[in-house]
């Protein structure tokens, strides 16, 4: 009685020992590191290893090595976060123009475990630091372009048609087309249902001559799934360009972006560029006009009063050249006669095209480059949130045409080296679909990251002795097998979360405390009920058999309701409330396992197949 | 002989139903007083804001660190000591009016005055900002998690059992959520996103015990060939007692030293925890099992149910 078969222990036996080796690469220390990838145009080499090593040698900055990384990626490891920090500004100092670098955490493995391709357990930020943001799509102003766009269409479809129109408008999720009768109503409806069968149209006379063209609820969901999709991608364009190791970028319901940046150090200049729509257009100065007029309100028609930096007021000519749209390539660099910081930009090819035209025709005349912002900002006013766009327009150079140019040329006019540095980033990034505003921020730093690891640790490992202690003493050997089932708990959980490479977070400790506490809860009530059946006079045998069996329905019972609430936890949860959800479930499906089988399992070998006179329980 | 807390416990639950009533009763309106009049104090998770830690080599005084923000220009802060004295934690409300500084530039601003008083060894431990808009969906998102889970929890309880078991079970969950919600209101502990996994892992927990108990019962129901109901729940109570004792101990032991060691920020995460898991032990046996025996529940109700769980071994 009370023997498992063979294949049973060896498959337990095995399921604890692929636990072992997945949680293996846990043991081993993490390092703060820094990750030098190349800039633009640079690559890595073993001259670059060497020349790292040299900088950090020269300047007496202790470090534990420099190795190269698959993907053209030099490490170098440091012993302390403070170590990590000044080895990282001697690097920027020395290197920052040719070469990109982002702290990091990176385990120190020996060959053979990397080389089975094992993971130490994925640190969230709250453990390793680093900045979270969460980013909130302006869907509306999406929609809003996406109807601006068909209202310049049409307008542009009727003029072709020679249909006479009063105004085509867009608002409140819609546009508005106005004919001034009924005849031109009649007219138009048809080319507009033609050329724009999308479109739902309805047509009224009452309160003038009008269709009103809207977007079909599929069409509305496409513009802002391919907003958010843009965005997406637009972001994870400018988060390559800053050079942050692991980068976690990815979509969250419906209208919300997560941007994860491990070991990142400076929020203030991360969130200016993730929000930042900088673009840039290139206009001709009006000359006809006086500045003076239009500074008084009389602008003239075809022309829009900019001002400059310093505020001096521009007549700039409505019509734009090129839109940073064209803008195929930028870098960062400096004038070569003033020495004044500049951006370097290529155009494609119809922008290069009408560039040249324009210039061709325009010789010694002035041109102006107009830096453009929009930013959206959320005030509470009288309690309540308000959305509001601010949109920023520069004049930030202005320069005569000395020759006609085309693909290739510069602009000036920037305040800063790290101003010229951001626009080219955010040039070569693309520009975001729809605005988008950071509503959610959390930066921890690398102290705190590790003090919570440490404290994290320590609980579990305090914990887990307590209950140890209480378990042995309480169930003495019973108790031994339930510990022995709880550690292995502990390791699966660990195992699963490597093999997962699901997300730790301090929440997530806190899970696995819990499950620890909870885990002995099923041990408890099978012991519990062998004693019970021991006092009713039962065989210590019949009496181990019983306390398993009878006690497993409670158990599942108990357990799936706990895993009801761990599954909607994680449902509904962001960030550190799915980090403990997930430890939760995954701690109480293997603490199910442990507890059962497992511990059943060592009572089998030690008491199974043999006479009992008492059980140490 | 082993150790045991209890040997052969015959307490009379039942019998102190209507002081187990009235006193959860007493509880839970006094939970609900201090929330309609206290309130929460809410984390920044849920008003939204700024949320600075910086940490300094030496303790730190509060008045300072608020003198070099007012001369920085920035009001409505609230500094307070965060784990130690060296730790200050400092809160921004959600900006008002027509001030164009973001969030960044904020906590930019204020780590940079901070710093420089402190001759740049302050050291920057965490920022968090959370917009106005971000509260009220995390608000609600809690309240539907808190509503789901216990709707799932009802059908399964329902299915496995019958349905008195449910309500019973529900309950007990409702009383456990509104007493430890209660006592957030009443101390005025600060009130987090953590807190609501909490309160979910609480709902998980204490629900854990209940089912002990009503399996237990269950199985006395269609085991007993005598006896009234309200005996035979007492009966089944006791049986478990130890059980629940056991095993709330061991948790309250590991959540005793996440509270201890773990750290500052997981401090009323550990206590909603601990209360929760006080009152749903408390509750398991009090108030989901007093609420079957009150809703009239019988040994007929049972044995109908043809189907039985997978290994309920039958005696």
């Amino acid at each position: 009685m009370n023997r498992y078969p063979l294949w049973k222990n060896l498959l337990i036996l095995g399921v604890i020992l692929v636990g072992l080796v997945y949680a293996l690469p846990n043991l081993f220390p993490q390092n703060p590191s820094i990750e030098i990838t190349a800039a633009r145009g640079n690559t890595v080499t073993e001259a670059t290893l060497g020349e790292v090593k040299a900088v950090l040698e020269n300047a007496g900055a202790p470090f534990r090595g420099v190795e190269s990384l698959e993907g053209g990626k030099l490490l170098v490891r440091f012993d302390s976060n403070g170590d990590q920090l000044r080895g990282q500004a001697l690097i920027e100092a020395a290197l920052s123009d040719r070469y990109n670098s982002a702290l990091t955490l990176s385990p120190d493995l020996p060959g053979w475990v990397s080389a089975l391709g094992l993971q130490p357990m994925f640190l969230g930020l709250d453990l390793r630091g680093g900045i979270h943001v969460l980013i909130e799509v302006d869907m509306e102003a999406a929609v809003a372009q996406a109807l601006e766009r068909y209202a310049g269409d049409i307008r542009t479809r009727l003029r072709e048609e020679k249909v006479r129109y009063t105004t085509v408008t867009f608002e409140g999720g819609r546009v508005l087309v106005k004919f001034p009768d009924a005849g031109a109503l009649a007219a138009g409806e048809p080319v507009i249902q033609r050329e724009f069968r999308e479109l739902i149209l309805v047509t009224s006379q009452e309160g003038g001559f009008q269709v009103q063209a809207s977007l079909t609820p599929a069409d509305e969901q496409e513009i802002k799934r391919f907003a958010l999709q843009q965005n997406i991608t637009t972001l994870r364009n400018r988060v390559n360009a800053l050079g942050v190791a692991e980068p976690i970028i990815q979509r969250q319901g419906e209208r919300h972006i997560v941007v994860q940046l491990p070991g990142a150090q400076d929020p203030a200049r991360l969130k200016e560029l993730l929000g930042a729509t900088a673009t840039l257009e290139y206009r001709l100065v009006d000359t006809e006009h006086s500045v003076q007029d239009a500074v008084e309100g009389r602008v003239p028609v075809g022309s829009k009063l900019y001002y400059e930096r310093d505020g001096r007021p521009v007549l700039l000519l409505r019509r734009v050249i090129v839109t940073g749209d064209q803008i195929t390539d930028a870098s960062a660099g400096f004038d070569q006669r003033s020495g004044q910081p500049a951006v370097h930009v290529s155009l494609d090819a119809p922008g290069a095209r009408r560039m040249l035209n324009t210039t061709t025709e325009n010789v010694s005349k002035p041109m102006a480059v107009v830096f453009i912002e929009n930013r959206t900002v959320t005030k509470m006013v009288d309690g309540e949130p308000v959305k509001r766009s601010v949109r920023t327009e520069e004049v930030i150079s202005v320069a005569n045409i000395l020759e006609p140019f085309g693909r290739r040329f510069q602009t000036t006019g920037l305040d800063s080296s790290e101003e010229a540095h951001n626009l080219a980033l955010l040039l070569r990034a693309g520009a975001l679909a729809a605005p988008i505003e950071i509503v959610e921020e959390r930066t921890i730093g690398p102290s705190l990251g590790q003090d919570n690891i440490d404290q994290g640790f320590w609980a579990v490992v305090i914990g887990f002795m307590l209950v140890v202690i209480f378990m042995t003493i309480y169930y003495r050997l019973f108790g031994l097998i339930a510990n022995v089932a709880l550690l292995t708990n502990v390791v699966l959980i660990v195992a699963v979360l490597s093999l997962l490479q699901a997300t730790l977070t301090l929440p997530g400790i806190a899970g696995i405390v819990l499950t620890v506490g909870m885990a002995v809860d099923a041990n408890v009530l099978i012991f519990e009920r062998i004693r019970e059946e021991l006092r009713n006079g039962n065989t210590p045998q019949a009496s181990i058999h019983a306390g398993y069996e009878r006690a497993m329905a409670t158990i599942i019972d108990a357990n799936i309701t706990t895993l009801i609430a761990a599954v909607v936890l994680f449902s509904f949860g962001t960030g550190p409330i799915k980090g403990f959800a997930v430890t939760l479930g995954i701690g109480i499906l293997s603490s199910m396992l442990t507890a059962i089988y497992v511990s059943r399992a060592i009572a089998n070998l030690i008491y199974g197949g043999r006479r009992v006179k008492t059980l140490s329980i | 002989m082993h150790m045991t807390l209890l040997k052969d416990a015959h307490f009379a639950f039942m019998g102190h139903r209507k002081a187990a009533l009235f006193f959860s009763a007493a509880l839970i309106l006094i939970s609900l007083a201090a929330m309609w009049v206290r309130g929460f104090n809410l984390g920044l998770d849920f008003t939204g804001g700024t949320l600075l830690e910086v940490g300094y080599q030496d303790a730190m005084e509060l008045g300072q660190v608020r003198q070099v923000l007012d001369e920085a220009g920035i009001g409505g802060v609230t500094v307070q000591h965060f784990g130690t004295l060296q730790d200050i934690l400092i809160r921004v409300a959600p900006q008002a009016g027509e001030g164009e500084e973001t969030s960044a530039q904020l906590s930019d601003r204020m780590f940079h005055a901070l710093n420089a008083a402190a001759g740049g060894k302050a050291d920057l431990r965490r920022v968090e900002y959370v917009g106005p808009q971000m509260g009220e969906e995390l608000t609600e998102d809690g309240g539907l998690a808190v509503l789901y889970s216990l709707i799932g929890i009802l059908i399964y309880v329902a299915l496995r059992f019958e349905y008195r078991f449910a309500v019973g079970a529900i309950a007990a969950l409702v009383h456990d959520v509104i007493i430890t919600l209660g006592v957030f209101a009443v101390f005025q502990v600060e009130f987090d996103l953590p807190v609501v996994a909490a309160i979910l892992a609480v709902i998980g927990y204490s629900l854990n015990d209940t089912i002990v108990v009503f399996d237990r019962i269950r199985e006395n129901f269609r085991k007993a060939r005598k006896g009234d109901a309200v005996s035979i729940i007492d009966q089944s109570i006791n049986e478990t007692l130890s059980r629940t004792l056991m095993t709330s101990f061991t948790t309250l032991l590991v959540l005793f030293a996440l509270f201890i060691f773990g750290g500052s920020i997981i401090h009323s995460f550990a206590l909603a925890l601990i209360v929760g898991i006080f009152i749903g032990t408390y509750s398991s046996i009090f108030v989901a099992s007093v609420l079957v025996a009150m809703m009239g529940i019988n040994r007929a109700d049972l044995a109908t149910v043809k189907k039985e769980g997978e290994g309920t071994a039958q005696a």
